[in-house]
């Protein structure tokens, strides 16, 4: 069973759809419980950093997302709550990954919306069979930035990490259910881990 | 390099595509969903679709119809033509609308732009905008083009992007429907005058006036609806093209 961490900055419908496309059985869900003893979770969001993050606190979930040790996908803003900190809000985020998530400087459309590939990939399962070339689909302001923990970097105003991983925590900016056949190649690959 | 997108927009009339489709492969040319997978296939980037049922309560059988089209398309989609109110928004999101548009009802109710833009992100907040250039400026129009506001489109763009929203769906009503190309000087004075993604839209007959705007201007993506529907214009065929051209596609 996957769960999807239900919370107030979902796209949970959209993720749910492609996970369900893929045959596997999935449950959108901030039932403690539910999400401990799932075999992997997804941590999705659109939405505002502030306001995602006090949602987490007041159920508790900030504190079990950072304690699994089975295989957990953040996805866009997911990927930036997994960072240390925000430019949003000034936002405490939870500190997975060592980075700053900061604003796109204003030389070029606001935000990144779009389809857009790979400067550079590192040999991560989440994507074997993916392309550098392959375009993925990204609508963010906000971006992280390049670390130690980034597997994918793309270039948009500056370069950002496209995706990140560091021991179970995998996470990408942009959106694999709104990638096309890519985008559910990437799933299917981290649903298999 | 972000790619400029290419986005297919589809009008639904009580739960089915109008305006006559004729894909020579498509059993139910009228099933919206059925369509929709086509477009994906055919590499289409964003999909829109604009709700252009008469009858007032609209929400329900639109939300039905969107969860539908949610289960079975894997990218992102627009719904628009029956958003009035944030319940609205909510009723389309929830279904599983990427984005939503809204076109008279943010002439008539600024925050309603911000309401959404707060409660769901600025992200799927898309304004659409219907304006014409008559007697030496561009105005904006709503109520289906019918009704003049006198607001001036340079204006309403700055307004819009302030109020929250995340891209703009701009037509101009001049080119609309006469295949002559998009409007390039109101697509580049708009595109310049903001830093939120412009979609094009309006007078898209050939492939070449694709690489015009998209040359010319600073829009991201570019929309149309009978060229593509009627097999004019295939989507690969114009992806082929741009990319012969030099204009970044997927």
């Amino acid at each position: 069973m996957i769960a999807i961490i239900k919370y107030n900055a979902g796209n949970t419908t959209s993720v749910k759809n492609a996970i369900e496309r893929l045959g596997f059985d999935c449950i959108v869900t901030d039932d403690n419980q539910q999400i401990r003893s799932a075999d992997k979770v997804i941590f999705p969001g659109v939405g505002e950093a502030r306001s995602a993050m006090n949602y987490l606190r007041e159920r508790g979930l900030d504190e079990l997302i950072i304690s699994l040790t089975k295989p957990l996908l953040g996805i866009c803003l997911g990927q930036q709550l997994l960072c240390k900190t925000s430019e949003e809000g000034n936002t405490k985020c939870l500190g997975v990954f060592d980075v700053e998530v900061k604003k796109f400087p204003a030389t070029d459309v606001v935000p990144h919306m779009g389809w857009n590939c790979h400067r550079q990939f590192n040999n991560s399962p989440l994507f074997k069979g993916v392309s550098k070339d392959d375009n993925v689909y990204f609508v963010h302001s906000y971006y992280c930035e390049l670390s130690e923990n980034t597997i994918a970097e793309c270039d948009y105003i500056l370069p950002f990490s496209a995706a990140m991983q560091k021991d179970n925590f995998y996470a990408t900016q942009f959106h694999p259910e709104k990638s096309a056949s890519v985008g559910e190649l990437i799933l299917k690959n981290f649903l298999e881990l | 390099m972000l790619k400029k997108r290419i986005i297919p927009c589809l009008d639904i009339k009580d739960g089915r595509t109008v305006k006559g489709i004729n894909f020579v492969d498509i059993r139910d040319a009228g099933d919206p969903i059925e369509l929709a997978k086509r477009y994906v296939q055919d590499g289409a980037d964003e999909l829109v679709f604009l709700d252009i049922t008469a009858t007032l309560e609209k929400r329900k059988p639109l939300a039905e119809l969107v969860e539908k089209i949610a289960r079975e398309i894997n990218i992102p989609f627009t719904v628009g033509g029956g958003i009035n109110s944030l319940e609205d928004a909510k009723a389309a999101i929830k279904a599983g609308a990427d984005k939503v548009s809204i076109n008279s009802s943010a002439v008539k109710n600024p925050s309603l732009t911000t309401e959404i833009a707060n409660e769901f992100g600025s992200q799927c907040m898309v304004v659409a905008i219907d304006t014409k250039f008559e007697n030496g400026e561009w105005t904006v129009f709503v109520g289906g083009g019918k009704i003049p506001t006198g607001i001036k489109t340079l204006d309403w763009v700055k307004q819009v992007e302030e109020l929250g929203a995340g891209e703009i769906l701009l037509t101009s009503m001049n080119n609309d429907g006469t295949k002559s190309g998009f409007s390039l000087d109101i697509m580049d004075a708009v595109s310049r005058t903001i830093n939120i993604p412009v979609i094009a839209s309006g007078g898209a007959g050939a492939k070449v006036h694709f690489k015009d705007v998209f040359e010319k201007t600073k829009v991201s993506a570019a929309l149309a609806a009978s060229i593509f529907h009627f097999g004019e214009i295939p989507v690969p065929e114009l992806k082929t093209y741009l990319k012969t051209e030099n204009i970044p596609v997927r």
